[in-house]
């Protein structure tokens, strides 16, 4: 069974310990927690929480202004390995963290929590905090998502991108208008300033490529309704569905790799369109201007301003404002791998990662995810593949096969014995050899069932060929052993 | 709460692939070139692109010899719909479609040479759409003329597929005759089946064209393609009205339709979910709030690019390999030894029976 161990330490500032604590500080206390995911599967949760209080430089961090500024400077004092949280309890009456704000979670790995009066309460907000820090019983479900019954998880709970050992981000510039609009935009520029921060952090989950193309007189495949009070055009929100066909098959892909594709489109709409806002559910016009498909990517509406004269010269020239754009499609990145912000407790305060993209405890949550998605799809492939070699029993396995076979057994036990101690970074790279070796184990273009026959097909070539043929054989053999029994007989029949 | 109903009886998908086969070759067989090139271009005009569509067709029509007006393929008999088009994409062409590779495509079990436009790329929460059309029979369908495929290895081809999760739902047409018998074995949950005739019936083809001089195509079909074309990206039809399409009096045939692997009501199921690509899309509301004066990170790929030292020609190639590969297993054949051993036992056995003086008659 797997059972996810999550590394804690509570600390707790002077003044900060509730009263009704039982054992003195420093001690050691363990939380497990099933999640059932079905009725044969289930994963144990297990915080391994260390208490102590502060150290002399703990506190003097924690004397700072603010609570970003408290949390640079905790952030060299902590554990920082992958997977391990420290929490931070601070008086209730501290003013670190702003009126009506009980939790920080800060960048790293660690957050700041008030002290709430009583030990209950205090867990409660504990358990809270690493819920949203390291994972929930429905992100484990949502990665768990084929063995969870139909029914159970809604449709959109399955809609974060699958875990694959590498992605292609392909960013396209869309002009439908060419004779109005010449755009330029610094997409080099923007990928290594903004981009690849995001992805080096990402580096760790898989490997990224990115590409970019302009495509022209590439039109969404719905019109736009012109809207009088605000002199616009508009896309309602049920239309945007359909937007992204026509220009799909336009996209194109590199024929080389077989990872999944994310798409971001930068549309500049035609002259005549002009300005183009999309509309959400309830009418008003969306203020990021752009929309994404859940496994697919996003796009984004630039609109160009009208210039000031109408005698200007077309076509207009357009510089793109880069930061504007990788705001949007980064989000757009995060919200597509399932980093959510969501669904926070109002009474969080979550700190904004910067460029970095990611804060350091949303990597966590995704290697949470993917490690235990890798585990499932390993023993999956695994099972079924066993499954095939019983049902034809004549399936020759050729050695290299067999030995990615044995490599994935050993690299999932690995990833779960690795789990089991907290170690997720290592867990995650076991479970990612382990879903190489297994997945080029199962499609390996030698186990076509195809290629084997079985016994009972054998027998109906053969049998009508032979047979006839076998009839008199058969019946001249049993005369031959006739005959030669009454030759034996006939010496002592003469007497 | 209205929401929340129409949510739930929504699929889950989110992306769409079809794989359309035609298994049929030389010319009289245009009607089953002209009935898979129609579905291809409802299933493109509806949205799904080139990069999810598997087109096998197992010979060429538009350019055949024998095709009095090249570069086309219609069909209607007043050559009013030319379902060639200008941009159709081939991905297995004439000796290529055989049951191996079909199998291949659908299991995934395929070389890695293979580009990818003849993949089959889906994940578990793509809908696909198979369609096959030929000849066929009593449990088999006959590709090229020289193999078959039968239900038996489609059902579990679709179970291989299953146990890897490559399909969310399965849609499967069949325009043979005795169609229905190809979808009774299937096993495999979230699978809906059409087919255009029962077992036991032949599928009949539509008007022959008096131009062109063969069937142009099969009445399943062609009463399909009518039926596809009024169905546009956000249409509300149903699979009900699928299951409607052709009855006995213009088909001839009784199409048959399987449902009870299906795990939604086939009320529920639109047929923009299986031909056309309708997206789930949600609303931006979040953005990343950038640092805009930081400097751009120095691009490490050239510096990668040239650290590389050219590769030599036969190290690329593992000639030693390739030299001493075994040759492919082929089918299992007796041994010489025993056809030989079974002779001389035949002939010994004549020739005790019916006494050695008999040899003389023989040489």
């Amino acid at each position: 069974q797997v059972r996810l161990v999550v590394p804690m330490a509570v600390v707790f500032a002077p003044g900060s310990v509730p009263g009704d604590l039982r054992k003195p500080l420093p001690f050691r206390d363990v939380q497990e927690m099933e999640i059932s995911v079905n009725l044969r599967t289930s994963v144990t949760s297990r915080y391994e929480m260390r208490y102590r209080s502060t150290t002399a430089q703990e506190e003097a961090a924690l004397a700072a202004a603010t609570a970003r500024e408290a949390d640079a400077a905790l952030y060299p004092l902590q554990d920082t390995t992958l997977g391990s949280l420290t929490m931070y309890v601070v008086p209730d009456t501290s003013s670190l963290l702003p009126q009506g704000i009980n939790v920080y979670v800060g960048k790293h790995r660690s957050a700041l929590v008030r002290a709430g009066g009583s030990l209950a309460a205090l867990q409660a907000r504990l358990r809270e905090v690493t819920q949203v820090m390291s994972f929930t019983a429905s992100s484990i479900a949502a990665a768990l998502s084929d063995r969870v019954p139909d029914g159970q998880l809604s449709p959109d709970a399955r809609r974060n991108l699958k875990s694959s050992l590498g992605y292609e981000i392909t960013f396209s510039l869309l002009n439908p208008d060419p004779k109005s609009h010449t755009v330029d935009w610094d997409i080099e520029g923007a990928v290594n300033r903004f981009v690849k921060p995001v992805l080096d952090k990402l580096s760790l989950v898989a490997n990224f490529s990115v590409d970019s193309q302009i495509l022209y007189y590439a039109v969404l495949g719905v019109t736009p309704r012109y809207d009088k009070e605000s002199s616009s055009f508009f896309l309602s929100a049920h239309s945007l569905p359909h937007v992204i066909n026509p220009v799909e098959a336009r996209l194109g892909s590199s024929a080389a790799s077989l990872y999944p594709v994310l798409n971001f489109l930068l549309y500049v709409p035609e002259r005549s369109h002009s300005p183009l806002y999309i509309q959400d559910k309830d009418g008003a016009p969306v203020s990021t201007n752009a929309f994404h498909s859940p496994r697919w990517g996003g796009i984004m509406v630039y609109n160009v301003e009208a210039p000031a004269s109408p005698q200007a010269s077309l076509p207009l020239h357009v510089d793109v404002d880069m930061a504007r754009v990788m705001e949007v499609f980064l989000a757009q990145l995060r919200l597509l791998f399932g980093l959510s912000r969501e669904e926070v407790p109002p009474e969080f305060l979550l700190e904004s990662p910067g460029n970095e993209g990611l804060a350091d405890w949303e990597l966590d949550h995704l290697l949470w995810a993917h490690t235990v998605e890798n585990i499932a799809t390993v023993s999956t492939t695994l099972t079924s593949l066993a499954q095939l070699l019983d049902k034809i029993g004549n399936i020759v396995i050729k050695d290299d096969v067999a030995s990615e076979v044995y490599r994935a057994v050993a690299s999932v036990q690995s990833a779960v014995t690795e789990l089991s101690l907290g170690h997720l970074l290592a867990a995650f790279q076991a479970s990612k050899e382990a879903v190489t070796s297994s997945e080029r184990a199962f499609f390996d273009p030698s186990l076509l069932h195809l290629l084997y026959f079985p016994d009972d097909q054998k027998f109906a070539i053969y049998i009508p060929l032979f047979l006839p043929m076998a009839v008199p054989i058969l019946l001249s053999l049993a005369k031959i052993v006739r005959e030669t029994r009454l030759r034996k007989k006939e010496p002592t029949k003469m007497d | 709460f209205q929401d929340q109903a129409e949510q739930f009886f929504r699929s889950g998908h989110t992306n769409n692939w079809a794989v359309l086969v035609c298994t049929s070759r030389f010319w009289f067989n245009y009607r089953h070139v002209a009935n898979t090139l129609s579905v291809y271009r409802s299933v493109k005009r509806l949205g799904i692109p080139d990069s999810h569509i598997v087109l096998m067709l197992a010979d060429d029509m538009a350019c055949n010899p024998r095709n009095p007006k090249p570069a086309t393929v219609f069909s209607h008999k007043n050559m009013e719909l030319n379902v060639y088009g200008d941009d159709v994409e081939v991905d297995y062409r004439s000796y290529e479609v055989t049951v191996e590779n079909f199998l291949r495509v659908l299991t995934g079990r395929i070389p890695p040479s293979t580009p990818r436009s003849k993949r089959l790329l889906s994940d578990d929460r793509s809908n696909i759409l198979i369609y096959m059309t030929g000849h066929g029979g009593n449990g088999f369908l006959k590709f090229q003329d020289s193999e078959e495929i039968t239900n038996v290895e489609l059902a579990d081809a679709f179970e291989q597929m299953w146990q890897k999760r490559r399909y969310n739902e399965l849609l499967f047409i069949i325009d043979t005759c005795q169609g229905a018998s190809m979808y009774e074995r299937f096993y495999s949950p979230n699978i809906m089946a059409l087919a255009s005739s029962q077992v036991g019936e032949d599928s009949l083809s539509h008007q022959p064209d008096l131009g062109i001089g063969v069937h142009l195509m099969d009445r399943y079909t062609f009463y399909v393609l009518e039926f596809l074309e009024e169905i546009h990206p956000a249409s509300q039809t149903n699979m009900n009205d699928l299951f409607q399409v052709c009855p006995k009096s213009l088909c001839v045939s009784t199409p048959g339709h399987r449902t009870d692997l299906f795990q939604r009501d086939p009320q529920n199921v639109l047929i923009t979910d299986f031909f056309g690509s309708v997206r789930k899309v949600e609303i931006t509301t979040e953005t990343l709030s950038l640092d805009r004066d930081v400097a751009g990170l120095e691009s490490k790929f050239p510096e990668e690019e040239l650290a590389t030292e050219p590769l030599k020609y036969a190290e690329q190639l593992p000639v030693a390999q390739i030299i001493h590969q075994k040759p492919k297993q082929k089918d299992w054949h007796p041994p010489g030894g025993f056809i030989l051993g079974l002779w001389a036992l035949i002939i010994m056995v004549f020739f005790k029976t019916y006494g050695i003086k008999h040899m003389k008659h023989v040489f």
